[in-house]
């Protein structure tokens, strides 16, 4: 296998895809904001690089029939943006909880896929919104549900050679919430964290949980008893003493946390039934609005 | 086992690369530096240009915030590599992202020779190259300077008005670093540089921005001593000088 050594700086996935195929053991660059630190301590030490910030296809989204496509490199400012925050404002919510403006400035969506954290900021909501990670290869490409591309603590399913290339989300009539509990306001890597989708054209809910187990949850039961409760045709979540509290109940009850230097795995769970109740609460609340119009944007 | 453990201890030679950056309107060639170098270590140590500052390498404090291609970020987690062909903006050249441009082409070719000198005294090793010499590729809107491979500058030949006179330095401060002066928004100065580059950031984009708009822009900016109170202030205030309502 040759080895290769410096850093390529592509303009197209073809070529990031090129780079890869002679020498897998590239390390792909994204935003840097995990990559760096790594380096930086000394815990990374590349030989070779390719970088994916020249490639101008995957720093844009646009919608493609009815899914919106997101490029790998978007970062989590451009997701907080109007248009794109106005079409998932679950995503947006999640992106500003994300470390400070510089980090937002760099970091981007296949970034966060690509270190596979179980405190992975956008995997629950990804995860809740059924989004497929479309991964390619020089040779191949496919798609896995968040769910199973994700399959450890920092671990993923991509095979040598392969990349992100995009998210693709269905694009629907959805209430979105995002949650998240950490030490303070800024700067700060989750100790729990919660998405909730109700899909109202198709009848579904999403919900899934970050930092309270060894990869992004999802909370099925949780997810199963507010799809029961709904009144669907009237678009009605309903407003009775307890029900916010049940839905909190189950949704700890999926998690598996641990202790660790963040939190108790005690702390986690009551977070997370706590989360739970005001995603319950603000989704209920939310008025619904008509999509507005969509436009591709950069 | 043995064999086992040399073979894990094998050390690959590493692997270094040349970096053409543009940085505050000049150009710079690194020839050959490691890899992994991030964009903090090269203008601190390779280019000196030490405002912005070191503390935590992993995104967290804020103090080396730089603009990229005019994205506030931290430089400690900008690849050097990664940055070739962008430009640049320091806390050293903030100043000149205001500067009036019929002047600047001869302040600028001025601070470049002090620079080289600078430089020059402690190791001998910077060159200046004049436009066409052998970087046709790049667009140079002035004098080159090669980096090559050097140590790390001596206190002594770094000039921290950066070639400038002390009052040549004050008279192209950016508004946002005279608000900072004006109000005392600084005790130990540490995360001052890469504050006034997040609030200078801020106020490009917003020039009018809510309290909580300022807290969170700076939310990524570390300060330990003051409380932030003048910092705040200091935002106002310069709010004020940019608006000229000062």
């Amino acid at each position: 296998m040759a080895t290769m050594s410096g850093i390529a700086r592509p303009v197209s996935v073809e070529g990031v895809l090129d780079v890869l195929d002679e020498d897998p053991a590239t390390q792909v660059l994204a935003g840097g904001t995990d990559f760096m630190v790594e380096v930086n301590y000394g815990h990374r030490k590349p030989q070779s690089i390719v970088a994916l910030s020249r490639v101008a296809g995957m720093r844009t989204w646009q919608v493609v029939e009815d899914h919106l496509v997101i490029g790998a490199g978007v970062t989590y400012s451009q997701v907080m943006k109007e248009q794109l925050a106005d079409l998932l404002p679950g995503l947006a919510q999640a992106a500003r909880t994300v470390g400070s403006p510089q980090i937002r400035n760099a970091g981007t969506i296949g970034g966060n896929l690509g270190t596979a954290s179980p405190a992975g900021d956008s995997l629950p909501i990804l995860l809740a919104l059924d989004a497929l990670v479309n991964i390619r290869s020089k040779h191949s490409s496919r798609s896995l549900r968040v769910d199973e591309y994700v399959i450890g603590p920092k671990k993923h399913a991509l095979q040598p050679g392969e990349i992100i290339v995009s998210v693709r989300i269905p694009l629907s009539d959805t209430s979105q919430e995002f949650l998240k509990v950490g030490t303070r306001n800024a700067m700060v890597i989750s100790v729990a964290g919660l998405a909730l989708v109700v899909d109202w054209k198709s009848g579904r809910v999403g919900c899934g949980l970050g930092s309270v187990g060894p990869t992004p949850i999802r909370a099925s039961e949780a997810e199963a008893w507010l799809a029961g409760v709904i009144d669907w045709e009237n678009r009605r979540i309903p407003d009775r003493d307890g029900y916010g509290q049940e839905f909190g109940r189950l949704v700890a009850r999926a998690a598996s946390p641990i202790d660790d230097h963040r939190s108790s795995a005690a702390y986690r769970s009551y977070a997370l039934s706590v989360c739970g109740k005001r995603a319950y609460e603000r989704i209920r609340r939310q008025q619904r609005q008509v999509l507005p119009g969509i436009v591709n944007g950069e | 086992m043995d064999a086992s453990a040399n073979k894990v201890n094998t050390v690959l030679p590493e692997s270094t690369v040349r970096v053409d950056l543009r940085i505050n309107g000049r150009n710079y060639v690194l020839p050959d530096i490691w890899i992994g170098e991030n964009l903090l270590y090269v203008l601190r140590e390779r280019l000196g240009l030490p405002g912005s500052k070191n503390a935590c390498e992993q995104g967290e404090c804020g103090s080396c915030s730089v603009l990229v291609d005019g994205m506030l970020v931290c430089a400690c987690l900008v690849l050097a590599a990664d940055a070739s062909g962008c430009e640049i903006t320091t806390v050293e050249g903030l100043g000149r992202t205001l500067a009036d441009p019929a002047d600047s082409s001869g302040q600028e070719e001025g601070q470049t020779q002090g620079q080289g000198q600078t430089q020059g005294q402690g190791q001998g090793q910077t060159q200046e190259e004049r436009q066409g010499q052998g970087q046709g590729e790049q667009d140079l809107a002035g004098p080159t300077i090669i980096a090559s491979s050097m140590p790390m500058p001596q206190l002594q030949d770094i000039s921290v008005t950066d070639g400038m006179s002390f009052e040549g330095a004050l008279s192209r401060m950016h508004p946002v670093q005279q608000a900072f002066v004006n109000t005392g928004a600084i005790q130990c100065g540490f995360c001052t540089p890469g504050l006034v580059v997040a609030v200078a950031d801020l106020l490009s984009h917003n020039p009018h921005p809510s309290a909580l708009q300022v807290r969170e822009a700076i939310s990524g900016n570390l300060c330990r001593c003051t409380g932030y109170g003048r910092i705040f202030a200091a935002v106002r205030r310069a709010e004020e000088l940019l608006a000229g309502t000062a």
